[in-house]
């Protein structure tokens, strides 16, 4: 036991007389939430749109005035005439525009039913469908809200989205930020403090020694595992603070889900040092063979569900996939831990599949 | 005389190669006992088999009294180890990495610092003790991790090149520190690339394609060889068994 410790106090130091490493790690998972929150977010906003309805139309009136005050549109011009399209596409740099009929309020009140055409530049599909969604999504609510003062109505458009009605892109990339940052601290730092007692030869030291296996992989973890912890709380404090993200399910199995989570991790890591001689090789494999497939096959930026079958099947054996729908699971949608026990039994056979091949490969090499 | 070291018939094979081929020798306490031979000669899997780091194909050998197949836990904690690259933690500083290993070896920590307070007043390195081991010249380094081996008193220290890399003054200081050690009881195994260093040794082996082809102290060696220097016969022997083949 009094060897374990000093072994764990020796990785502390490791890691914190590496002063940048350490401040990397630390400041990593906030200028991720930043970077995603702000900048490189696939939310739409500052949408140029031009609007077409009859004077003095009352509802008309009312659904302008709330798309304008939502923060992704600006309302740059009302233009009578809407034949001449093209034009302000190309001179204005108007991104969209939206037609009302021409009696709008009086075909509501009277009939209960009315239309309204939604034009778009859609040189951008993605941005030309998010802006759909997002105008369909304001008429939709307006229409619920109207919709006891008046006579039963419809406007054209059904759309309900559920758990994120605002439809946010925070939702997607905070989970997909904590499995990128637990696996980067997990499986890439976990195998490159291996690797470099390796490459220093002080791992020989050790094992010539009389000091445990058990020990010196146990001591390798335990300080990462603080480190991904506090990287684990930054990120929801932050998500939860600055981009309203809802912790609607319970934080205790958040919590040990993302514990499997970064068990599964650092196990990965540890396997990685036993396949690599150096660090720039535990650097590459853990960063191709582990961000790459994060970043892409979990589902954080590009859904799954419309990808070829056989990445999805690939997918299915990325450990961030499955630990990103819990996280969506349980932060966003409440659900309890009967709704996921599919997905922690998967990360259990994964761990412990892990476990017993890097077991293995650590006998193999000592034999 | 007591033999720390025994092998008898000690054989490695990985897949078809045999990397260590029926060797049988034995160390003596206290002696300084070379291993010698050709890069790829198969030194350093002998030299792992009797650290327990590797477990043999067949054949067997004991070291400390422990057998190498079964009991190698327990040969750990009897012997000491010092690898080519005098590998200490560089971001640890020198005190720090007396303690950490004296420490493996179970020492009580009152009796690490008064030993290490010695061991540093000794080495000239006692103002250097919380400087971080990567700003220490290497020939320090390379004195620091010896004492680093021998700190918990094993019965057997193996040192595997100890010597690469360092100036010629260095290694003769060094060369003083594995005498002492040597009479203090503890029995040094030691590999070398230096001829000059092999006649430091009591008794040298040469390994040549996984065997053992001679055996004898470095004097008796160079006789029976017609030799001047141990050189001349380290290429006579290799020159042989090429012949033979």
């Amino acid at each position: 036991m009094k060897q374990l410790l000093s072994f764990i106090k020796k990785e502390v130091l490791h890691i914190l007389r590496d002063k940048r490493t350490i401040l990397i790690l630390l400041i990593m998972p906030v200028v991720q939430i930043l970077l995603f929150g702000f900048a490189m977010t696939m939310e739409v906003k500052n949408i140029k749109v031009a609007v077409s309805y009859q004077y003095g139309d009352e509802l008309a009136e009312k659904i302008i005035a709330r798309i304008s005050a939502s923060e992704y549109f600006h309302i740059v011009q009302t233009i009578n005439n809407p034949l001449d399209i093209s034009s302000l596409f190309k001179k204005e740099k108007i991104d969209t525009i939206i037609i009302f009929s021409d009696e709008f309020s009086n075909e509501i009140h009277k009939g209960g039913i009315s239309s309204v055409q939604i034009i778009n530049d859609a040189s951008d599909p993605n941005q030309a469908s998010t802006v759909t969604s997002y105008i369909s999504a304001i008429i939709s609510s307006f229409q619920n809200e109207i919709a006891g003062s008046v006579q039963p109505i419809r406007i054209n458009t059904e759309l309900k989205m559920l758990y994120n009605p605002e439809l946010k892109g925070s939702y997607n990339f905070v989970p997909g930020v904590m499995a990128l940052v637990l696996t980067i601290i997990c499986a890439m730092m976990t195998s490159i403090s291996i690797v470099r007692e390796k490459e220093f030869g002080t791992m020989e030291l050790l094992l010539v020694s009389p000091m445990k296996p058990a020990y010196i992989i146990i001591s390798k973890i335990v300080p990462y595992l603080i480190i991904s912890t506090i990287n684990l709380l930054t990120i929801i404090v932050l998500a939860v603070m600055l981009l309203d993200m809802p912790v609607r399910g319970s934080f205790m199995l958040l919590m040990g889900v993302s514990f499997l989570f970064i068990f599964v991790c650092l196990t990965v890591g540890i396997f990685i040092s036993s396949l690599v001689a150096n660090q720039a090789a535990a650097m590459l494999i853990s960063g191709m063979g582990m961000m790459m497939p994060v970043m892409l096959l979990s589902g954080m930026l590009f859904p799954l569900d419309s990808m070829p079958k056989f990445l999805q099947i690939i997918a299915d054996f990325v450990p961030a996939s499955w630990y990103f729908t819990v996280v969506k699971k349980v932060m966003i949608e409440g659900q309890g831990l009967m709704d996921i026990l599919k997905e922690i039994t998967i990360l259990t056979i994964m761990l412990a599949v892990l476990v017993i091949a890097s077991v293995k490969k650590f006998k193999v090499r000592l034999g | 005389m007591e033999q720390v070291i025994k092998t008898y018939n000690l054989t490695k094979k990985f897949g078809s190669f045999t990397a260590v081929d029926n060797i049988s020798f034995y160390v003596n306490k206290g002696e300084i006992f070379g291993f010698l031979g050709a890069n790829g000669a198969g030194k350093t899997t002998a030299m792992r088999m009797l650290c327990g780091l590797s477990k043999p194909t067949y054949g067997t050998g004991s070291v400390a009294g422990c057998d190498i197949s079964k009991e190698y836990e327990k040969i750990k904690k009897n012997i000491g180890y010092m690898s080519q690259k005098f590998s200490l933690y560089e971001d640890l500083t020198v005190a720090e990495n007396i303690k950490l290993f004296a420490g493996i070896y179970g020492m009580p920590l009152k009796k690490i610092k008064e030993k290490s307070a010695i061991i540093l007043e000794r080495l000239e390195l006692a103002d250097k003790k919380d400087t971080l081991v990567k700003y220490i010249p290497i020939g320090w380094k390379q004195k620091l991790a010896f004492s680093v081996a021998v700190f918990h008193e094993p019965k057997i220290v193996f040192l595997d090149e100890p010597t690469g890399g360092v100036d010629p003054e260095a290694r003769r200081q060094f060369w003083e520190m594995i005498y002492e050690a040597a009479d203090n009881g503890i029995t040094i195994f030691v590999t070398t690339h230096y001829m000059d260093e092999a006649e430091y040794c009591d008794r040298i082996s040469i390994m040549v394609h996984g065997k053992i082809a001679a055996l004898a102290a470095p004097k008796d060696m160079k006789q029976e060889y017609n030799a001047a220097t141990m050189d001349e016969v380290f290429r006579k022997l290799v020159a042989g068994t090429f012949n033979q083949e």
